[in-house]
């Protein structure tokens, strides 16, 4: 460690305390009023379980980062008024190479910090799967997931279509859930790399070809929710969007009812439901 | 009659009528291969192989015309080495191979400062054409080709941003020698670079490509001629990257001046070595994965065909674990530089010379272990996650030994606010920022939201645009007076630093909140709800491209019609380039210099570093 002997007569003018004391004083302070009043406004919403851990998620990790942005902020600008220097000649500094304690302080500090963020992340990711896609294999999966509905997503240049497996294998234009139920999404891709990104839901999965790419999400009361393709898929990736749906169980069955007597006639002619769908090789991706 | 035998020799103007030559015969010769069976697959109009042929044999043949075929051939006729080519042949070599590494530092300069002002045109489009939802300036298509030249020219060219001009002008002016330790290897990279940066523009006479910068596959596999661009470009960007840091890290080990130990080597020159193993081990896997993509698009193989046996997932990891330390040699450099010039204008030593050293050692080391977080939603390896958030949030630990080193080496200094050390001062700001947003990517529940939206895209301008583009214009207020001889006007730097530090933060600070709000990145349209942020992010863009235009009026000016010169140390600095009468001397030292202190010992009662050694010494000519 570079240390040199801290210099007695510069270490008690003052600066070094002043500056300790408006960290200490701002960052409790700004805390958790970033916490209380900016957390909140963070997406993507109330509308499922892992949206909402997203959200709880989000306001910790912006309280946590206060203080190390407090913290740069108030010295830069302490420093840059204080130590402006006043003579119009070059005139140099105290030469100061090092304190030991001050490193072994802010070693301590930042790996405390990192330590804490990657646990809190890890347990938010155990608790709920997050919304994220998981793969074939999910690891992180919430309570109860065995009873889980399975709807298929699958993304081609350039739509979303989605079948309902415990309903025929019907596959529909547009994605309506049933409120207050775990779903188990199957996202896969028939061309290039898509991403079924369900915002207010807190869903993002890629779609890849020939892999059935598995996210959870726990719906909560009914509401519309926009999806989006994020991940660049050719040209019409910016027109990749859709409206979906939540909706209550009785209209969730009436809804589904219709929409096997509209496209059940067609699932004959459909690919039998496969978790993925390959394409001819021949044809290549596209 | 000598003007026009200048015009005819080894130099860019062969060079280029070579390359198109060499382009043309490659072409030629790719129909000839394959024309027949392609004709067989009636709806295929395009023949990558012939692209691909083009470009290389261009590229060899531009090499041969600016003469580096020269010494080779000298040698395998029995001449003698030699190792200098034209390092005293005045105006003429900064337009062909020459080996001094001055000449190829300025080449770099204003090379590398051609195709940033090309990507950052290509900016401006993307912006205008976000300006509104529903009303389109460009088709989906060509818009798709301006995001990937952007990204591309931006993350290729950039990548040498740094150390390309600044790094071969002033390292070795720092360790005390008298060249790079293969300064024909220094000019290749350079002009492979240049070769690279017009086969990119190229790819608008192939139909563009759509795939952005990181080029996914199957994407890559189903996009018409203008991705063979995108693939060469890379390569070749690739091949110069490694040879750049191979040469720097032999430079930096071998040719140091006596008493130069690693303790008292400069920081700046750290921020050089740690970039350099970064290049030299991560380039080659770029090399490698986009050697696979050039042979699933020409040779039929499927490395990454799902439904022939490959796995896209294949490309994405490989093109990651380059990706990933590719960041990192971008922002890397800046972090060298900074912690170089705040010493200078705070008239303080470095504060924490080896912490700073293990901040770079450790981010250099890590940025290996994180390139998972890039697919935290694709599917892979869930069970891994915690890891990738782990070592990816572990980062920031070295990353704040930097900022602990450059914030305490301000304390209590005596801080002169010149335009380099306000770009620094900025890179702190910007920095802060782009680390803290990336904990919200780092954090695998956080990512699901902001993973591929304009969240991210924020995020990585703020590190790398305030990181590396930043510390780009510190270096070149720094370094130019020392270059050129000339001083660079003040006040226009002033105002330059101000728009740019303003419209850059107004332009990049709206796009957290327009990512939060649910676009995702690369679109042509979005909802129309946002369209009012998406303007004034526009907007603060246009004023962000027009301060790089009052730069370049204040380069243009001073170097061209003002000429003031410059005193030999502007700054008052203790390093020992500024040491040099400007401008430098064709072999930098007349004696080799004996060190025998570190370059920042303001405030110290030292001798000064670097003085001449007494006799000459041995082996170091």
């Amino acid at each position: 460690m570079t240390t040199a002997p801290r210099d007695g007569v510069i270490a008690n003018d003052g600066h070094g305390r002043r500056f300790v004391i408006a960290f200490i004083v701002l960052s409790v302070i700004a805390t958790p009023l970033v916490a209380i009043f900016v957390g909140p406004l963070f997406p993507p919403g109330n509308g499922s379980a892992q949206a909402h851990e997203q959200v709880f998620d989000n306001t910790w990790l912006v309280a946590i980062m206060t203080p190390p942005a407090v913290f740069v902020v108030v010295f830069l600008l302490y420093a840059l008024v204080s130590f402006r220097s006043r003579s119009a000649a070059v005139v140099d500094g105290p030469p100061i190479r090092g304190d030991a304690r001050i490193q072994a302080v802010w070693m301590a500090a930042t790996g405390i910090i990192v330590l804490f963020l990657a646990g809190f992340g890890s347990y938010e990711l155990v608790q709920s799967g997050s919304g994220g896609g998981q793969g074939p294999n999910p690891a992180f999966t919430p309570a109860g997931a065995s009873k889980a509905m399975d709807v298929q997503v699958i993304a081609q240049q350039w739509e979303f279509t989605y079948r309902y497996p415990s309903y025929g294998g019907v596959e529909v234009p547009h994605l309506v859930l049933p409120a207050n139920t775990l779903i188990r999404l199957h996202v896969t891709s028939l061309d290039a790399i898509h991403s079924f990104w369900a915002y207010q839901l807190g869903v993002k999965a890629d779609a890849n070809p020939g892999v059935d790419n598995v996210a959870y999400v726990q719906t909560k009361g009914p509401m519309t929710f926009d999806i989006h393709c994020a991940e660049l898929c050719g040209l019409w990736h910016g027109y990749m969007f859709d409206t979906g749906q939540v909706v209550d169980a009785s209209r969730f069955a009436s809804w589904i009812k219709q929409q096997r007597t509209y496209f059940g006639p067609v699932v004959k002619y459909l690919p039998k439901y496969s978790t993925i769908y390959l394409p001819d090789p021949q044809r290549r991706a596209g | 009659m000598t003007a026009f035998r200048r015009l005819i020799g080894f130099n860019l103007l062969t060079a280029v009528v070579l390359g198109i030559g060499g382009w043309y015969l490659g072409w030629f010769i790719g129909h000839q291969i394959t024309g027949k069976s392609l004709d067989f697959f009636g709806e295929i109009d395009q023949n990558d192989i012939s692209i691909f042929l083009g470009y290389f044999m261009g590229v060899i043949a531009f090499l041969l015309g600016l003469g580096f075929g020269v010494y080779p051939w000298a040698r395998m006729r029995g001449y003698p080495p030699s190792l200098r080519e034209k390092e005293t042949a005045g105006i003429g070599r900064y337009f062909t191979l020459c080996t001094d590494h001055k000449v190829v530092g300025i080449q770099y300069l204003w090379g590398i400062g051609l195709f940033f002002f090309v990507g950052g045109l290509n900016a401006m489009f993307i912006r205008a054409e976000l300006l509104s939802p529903t009303n389109h300036i460009f088709p989906p298509g060509q818009y798709l080709t301006l995001v990937g030249m952007h990204g591309t020219m931006m993350m290729g060219m950039m990548t040498s941003g740094i150390l390309g001009p600044f790094a071969n002008y002033v390292v070795p002016l720092m360790i005390g020698a008298r060249r790079m330790a293969f300064p024909r290897i220094e000019a290749l990279t350079f002009w492979l670079l240049m070769a690279a940066g017009t086969i990119l523009v190229t790819t608008i006479l192939f139909g563009g490509f759509p795939t952005g910068w990181t080029g996914y596959e199957p994407l890559n596999d189903q996009a018409n001629g203008g991705m063979d661009a995108y693939i060469a470009f890379f390569a070749l960007v690739g091949i110069s990257m490694t040879l750049l840091g191979l040469n720097l890290m032999a430079t930096i080990i071998t040719m140091r001046a006596p008493g130069l130990t690693w303790s008292r080597l400069p920081i700046f020159c750290w921020g050089v070595v740690s970039t350099a193993i970064l290049m030299v081990l991560a380039a080659p896997v770029l090399v490698a994965v986009l050697s696979m993509a050039m042979l699933d698009r020409t040779g039929q193989t499927s490395f990454f065909i799902a439904s022939a046996g490959g796995s896209p997932y294949l490309y994405e990891n490989l093109f990651w674990i380059f990706g990933h330390p590719e960041v990192y040699i971008l922002a890397l450099p800046g972090f060298g530089i900074v912690l170089e010039l705040l010493p200078v204008f705070s008239r303080k030593p470095l504060w924490g010379y080896r912490l700073a050293v293990a901040g770079l050692m450790g981010v250099t080391l890590l940025s290996w272990l994180v390139w998972q977080h890039h697919l935290f939603v694709s599917g892979i390896n869930s069970d891994l996650r915690p890891f990738y958030m782990l070592s990816t949030e572990l980062i920031s630990i070295p990353t704040g030994f930097t900022f602990l080193c450059g914030l305490m080496t301000i304390w209590r200094g005596q801080l002169r606010f010149t335009v380099p050390m306000l770009f620094c001062l900025a890179w702190f700001f910007n920095f802060l920022i782009g680390g803290l947003s990336g904990v919200f990517l780092s954090d695998t529940p956080s990512d699901v939201t902001t993973h591929g939206s304009f969240f991210s895209m924020a995020h990585f301008h703020y590190t790398i645009m305030g990181g590396l583009v930043f510390t780009f214009f510190a270096a070149i207020y720094y370094w130019v007076p020392k270059m050129f001889g000339v001083e660079l006007n003040e006040l226009l730097g002033k105002i330059h630093f101000w728009l740019m530090f303003i419209a850059f933060n107004s332009t990049f600070g709206p796009l957290f909140a327009v990512g939060f709000l649910g676009q995702p990145r690369r679109v042509v349209s979005y909802p129309s709800h946002l369209q009012f942020l998406n303007d004034w992010v526009s907007v603060s863009a246009f004023v962000l491209g027009f301060s790089m235009l009052i730069f370049l009026a204040n380069l243009v000016y001073c170097l061209v019609f003002a000429r003031v010169p410059a005193p030999a140390n502007p700054w008052a600095s203790l390093s020992l380039e500024f040491q040099l009468p400007s401008p430098v001397p064709v072999h930098n030292f007349e004696r080799v210099p004996v060190f025998t202190g570190d370059p920042y010992g303001y405030g110290e009662a030292a001798p000064p570093v670097g003085v001449p050694a007494p006799s000459p010494a041995g082996g170091m000519s």
